[in-house]
């Protein structure tokens, strides 16, 4: 027994150390977060990759929505809602990051005020990019730009809406008192996972609006 | 036996509740090897279907529309459900051992990545009682795989299956890496890690890079056939059927390295071993892996050499330089076994087989590089013949010479020798039987993927050849499971370290206690196992050294 006794204690002693070994650096949760931002990465960068085959096949840009009357698709007309939703989804990563330096101090009333506005815009973003799509008026089966379109931005939507669940998440365990400056990686980690879906956003806006 | 564990043995709870819901590494790592296993007999009941029907010429078992069924089913069940899962299964269950650590990183995302299988396996399958699986081969062409030509729900389902298993895939890459960047014991530097560990770490991300890729081609695909979208569909405007195969390359060409990076690995352990000497160029076989890993992104075209919409010379070069860190590993395990102790145990002989067989699919995959080589050979049975040469002659050997190797360290007790090598040799004769026909069915023009072919095109000889391969391979299965049924009942006790190894796994108990350690030998090189034992062999050194 003592030899056991003095293994285990080996044991605790060791694996104290290599907890202490663990905990340098970025959080387990946190680098599990930044990888799976990768994965998602490499997702979208498919879909942009069939748009942009689709843009470097087309005769003429932007393409006809209706090849027997000549219809070209209005997308260059129809920026103003798109531009009011971007700026709706770039300041609400303007109010995330309000929320995650408020519980790095400490501040859980305006951690959790910052959060409830970013889901508030989140959702509004969402319903926004609902509206807008009855307004285009053209579909998925559209000729490819149009299954490109939709794809794209329909994925898009759906990274917010699992972002808006990750947030309401944060938001319930935030009002439970579940974090503090000291214990907040999910807090971290959803806006990481937050800012993704906006830069995300930016690049489609700049893609099929602008460039 | 400096490193006993607290308990004389591991008490696993073997109730059928603590197997479902564990989320214990080593469990998850059965697990997976047991459902890669039971897979790899469907699917290989799959192949004997295909050999069976291509033994004579003529259609005397079933219809075409069954045959096509059978190879996509054969070839999206190996690749999909046995290969990648069952390496998969062996960075579970020995990462964590190797590196010192008592568990992944995200053990209940670990248990999800494994019950994503056979739910994913389950779906696929289920398109054989709904009307016909998926039928138009596991690369899935367009126009082919549009609605209007592969009607039914085994098409859809295929799609939906690979979603779940790209999923599970996904989140295992990362449930590794982050074990592999966080979790490493005190002394255990990058540079200490084991030889496997640097493979499932390339291969994590690679998964990680290319899988997502692949999940995109087939949500395109599923918008295609079920929502009218025109992504490949050349009916409609703008579709475009090579932007599947560029997607999908994308993907499914580093898949090869998923699938055979692990298996290296595990060869680079075993071979180490078994020769009684340490792995000759340690750092060039780890920078050959992260070569072949980055070389593995710029060739997916070169499954595209004949569409005559991809610039060749680029990808053929950048195929051909594959070859280079792939020259540097054979080296490493040829040096290994120069002037070494041999020692030919089952899972010896597998690593050797690797070694031969996995060579004759290197060359003849650099024959495939040669773009004037590929135009003659493309969509032949020489193309059938260099897969199976890289992932049976690679992988599967790979993978029987890793469970015969930690078999006692799964389950406490040995595999019996004389079966294993029975199994051995059976493989090696049927493997070379099946495949190597083929080559020679390739170059006199035999396409692949057809059920029926003329009597006088002077493949009947060979095809019968293959087919007897085939069953040779079959039987030799059957004294493998024998050996898995009467070992598991009461084989040779393993002790801790059976075999002399050098890694971690070895310096706990058989099977290991759910926590792993409960003492960990210092770890000053990549060989942590061997320093200790020998720890008293060198002489002392004299102050000033």
């Amino acid at each position: 027994m003592a030899a056991n006794s003095s293994a285990l204690t080996t044991h605790v002693a060791a694996l104290g150390e290599s907890r202490a070994h663990g905990q340098r650096g970025i959080s387990n949760p946190i680098l599990g977060m930044i990888l799976f931002i990768v994965s998602e990465v490499m997702f979208f960068a498919g879909l942009f990759a069939a748009y942009f085959n689709v843009r470097l096949n087309a005769t003429q840009w932007p393409p006809f929505v209706n090849e027997a009357t000549f219809k070209p698709f209005q997308i260059h007309h129809e920026i103003v809602l798109p531009a009011i939703l971007t700026t709706i989804l770039v300041l609400s990563s303007v109010t995330m990051q309000l929320g995650v330096s408020a519980i790095r101090r400490g501040d859980r009333t305006g951690f959790l005020r910052n959060t409830g506005i970013t889901l508030v815009l989140g959702l509004t973003f969402l319903v926004g990019q609902v509206y807008d799509y009855t307004q285009l008026g053209f579909g998925i089966t559209d000729t490819a730009f149009g299954s490109t379109f939709y794809t794209l931005t329909g994925f898009h939507g759906a990274h917010v809406l699992g972002g808006a669940i990750m947030l309401s998440v944060v938001l319930y365990r935030g009002m439970a008192g579940q974090f503090s400056a000291k214990h907040h990686d999910a807090v971290e980690a959803t806006s990481i996972y937050w800012h993704f879906v906006d830069v995300v956003w930016i690049a489609l806006f700049s893609t099929l609006y602008l460039l | 036996m400096a490193t006993t564990a607290l308990r004389p043995a591991a008490t696993y709870r073997t109730g059928l509740y603590e197997w479902l819901t564990t989320t214990d590494h080593k469990k998850i790592g059965i697990l997976y090897t047991f459902n890669s296993l039971i897979l790899f007999l469907v699917g290989g009941i799959f192949a004997l279907a295909v050999r069976t029907e291509l033994a004579q010429p003529g259609l005397q078992f079933m219809t075409e529309a069954t045959y096509n069924q059978m190879f996509t089913m054969h070839a999206s069940v190996m690749i999909f459900w046995v290969v990648i899962p069952f390496l998969a299964g062996f960075g579970n269950y020995l990462v964590p051992l190797m590196i010192g650590a008592p568990d992944m990183a995200f053990p209940r995302i670990n248990a999800l990545s494994f019950w994503l299988l056979p739910l994913s396996a389950v779906i696929a399958l289920m398109g054989f009682p709904l009307g016909g699986a998926a039928a138009e081969g596991w690369t899935s062409y367009s126009p082919l795989a549009q609605a209007k030509f592969s009607t039914g729900p085994g098409t859809d389902l295929w799609i939906v299956a690979l979603t779940l298993v790209g999923t599970s895939s996904i989140l295992g890459a990362i449930n590794f890496l982050v074990t592999i960047f966080k979790m490493r014991a005190p002394g255990m530097t990058l540079f200490r890690m084991p030889v496997f560990v640097w493979t499932t770490m390339v291969t994590s991300v690679l998964v990680l890079m290319g899988t997502p890729v692949l999940t995109s081609a087939l949500i395109m695909l599923y918008i295609d056939r079920n929502l009218g979208g025109s992504f490949f569909n050349t009916a409609l405007a703008g579709g475009n059927a090579i932007l599947w195969e560029n997607v999908f390359w994308f993907y499914s060409h580093p898949a090869v390295y998923i699938m055979i990076l692990p298996a290296m690995g595990i060869v680079s352990e075993v071979i180490p071993t078994f020769s009684r000497k340490p792995l000759f160029g340690y750092k060039a076989f780890v920078f050959a892996t992260a070569g072949i890993g980055a070389l593995g992104f710029s060739v997916w075209a070169h499954h595209m050499f004949t569409t005559g919409s991809v610039y060749l010379p680029f990808f053929s070069l950048m195929t051909f330089l594959i070859a280079v860190p792939t020259g540097v590993k054979m080296f490493n395990w040829v040096a290994t076994l120069f002037r070494g102790k041999i020692r030919f145990t089952t899972a010896m002989l597998f690593a050797v087989g690797f070694l031969s067989l996995f060579l004759i699919g290197g060359i003849n995959g650099a024959f495939l590089a040669a773009v004037p080589v590929d135009y003659q050979v493309h969509a032949t049975y020489f193309i059938v013949a260099h897969i199976h040469y890289v992932l049976f002659g690679g992988s599967i050997m790979g993978i029987f010479a890793g469970l015969y190797y930690w078999w006692p360290k799964m389950f406490g007790r040995k595999l019996n020798e004389g079966l294993g090598k029975i199994h051995f040799v059976g493989i090696f004769i049927g493997m070379n039987l099946t495949f190597f026909p083929m080559h020679l069915l390739g170059i006199s023009g035999m396409p692949r993927r057809i059920a029926d072919y003329s009597a006088t095109a002077g493949w009947n000889d060979l095809n019968l050849l293959a087919t007897i391969g085939g069953f040779t391979i079959a039987a030799a299965m059957l004294p493998f499971l024998w050996n898995i049924f009467v070992t598991l009942r009461g084989g040779e006790p393993a002790g801790d370290d059976p075999w002399e190894g050098n890694t971690l796994e070895w310096a706990t108990s058989s099977p290991p206690p759910p926590y792993n350690f409960d003492h960990l030998p210092p770890i000053r090189s990549e060989r942590p196992v061997f320093d200790q034992r020998h720890a008293n062999d060198a002489p002392a050194l004299t102050a000033g050294h």
